[in-house]
């Protein structure tokens, strides 16, 4: 077996992060708890074979996906295979950009970073189906390259950037939603069928 | 440049948004976004949000593993270690 006192040490760095790709994964704390025992497991066990000059943290979140899928597609009788409605390019941009312009003595990252809580952002990624939803987080949270992700994913890149563009999309119209909530945006007018 | 034309080139700018922020274009590519984002500041207004967006969104899905768990971790780690192959 591999040196506990060395795995240990190389892996801790890691956990905080794999910790949260487990739990925007699963969406509850008791299952991204199995899925990081199933993962560091993994990841022990086969961390005699582990080639120190490769990426270790690609390493590691390959085995979490790759556990993650193989445990949680198997368990749902019906793999959440959805797609998403079409939104507009700049989608939020469009209904809150005007906020920045009127902040005053706020630098605009500061603006957006108090609108939305951490409750919400979560949720809304916690909402978006999961083809769509693995993918944003291994590039927005863990910024992954799209070959790392295709990779991990065993999907072409082509398909890794289509599921980005449309679930980022799909998490802005959500996030927008929070926002119409707590009366900073307009509700969307209802769209007439031509 | 005639307005039609602007347009299309922002239209071209807004295709490659994601594209640009995630890194991963091409430096030709890349030359032509930056150049039309140096003279059009609708353009650079959109690209900043969406970035800012990025940065928003990372930083609010950060977590720190518990305590126990991590230590749950840990020790499960350690009974491995000295468990029989």
């Amino acid at each position: 077996m591999a040196d506990q006192a060395t795995f240990t040490e190389q892996v801790t760095p890691f956990m905080d992060a794999l910790y949260g790709a487990a739990m925007r994964m699963t969406r509850n704390p008791a299952d991204a708890e199995d899925l990081l025992q199933e993962t560091f497991l993994r990841a022990y066990r086969g961390f005699p074979n582990f080639s120190d000059g490769t990426n270790l943290r690609a390493w590691l979140y390959r085995i979490l996906t790759n556990t993650y899928i193989n445990t949680y597609r198997a368990k749902q009788r019906r793999p959440e295979q959805t797609e998403l409605d079409e939104v507009e390019d700049l989608f939020l941009y469009k209904r809150l950009g005007g906020l920045e312009a009127a902040a005053l003595g706020r630098s605009a990252e500061d603006e957006l970073m108090d609108l939305f809580s951490e409750d919400e952002v979560k949720q809304a990624m916690d909402d978006l189906p999961e083809n769509f939803r693995v993918p944003v987080v291994m590039a927005d949270i863990e910024g992954f390259a799209y070959k790392e992700i295709a990779a991990m994913l065993d999907i072409p890149i082509g398909t890794v950037m289509s599921r980005l563009h449309r679930g980022r999309k799909a998490l802005q119209k959500s996030l927008h939603a929070f926002a119409v909530a707590r009366g900073l945006a307009e509700e969307e007018p209802a769209v007439v069928e031509s | 440049m005639s307005e039609h034309e602007h347009e299309h080139e922002c239209e071209d700018a807004v295709a490659k948004l994601y594209v640009y922020l995630d890194g991963e274009m091409d430096p030709e590519g890349l030359r032509a976004v930056e150049a039309h984002l140096a003279h059009c500041s609708p353009c650079l207004e959109a690209f900043d949000f969406e970035a800012e967006l990025r940065k928003v969104v990372h930083s609010k899905c950060a977590e720190t593993m518990p305590t126990d768990l991590r230590a749950r971790l840990l020790g499960m780690i350690g009974d491995a270690g000295t468990a029989p192959a």
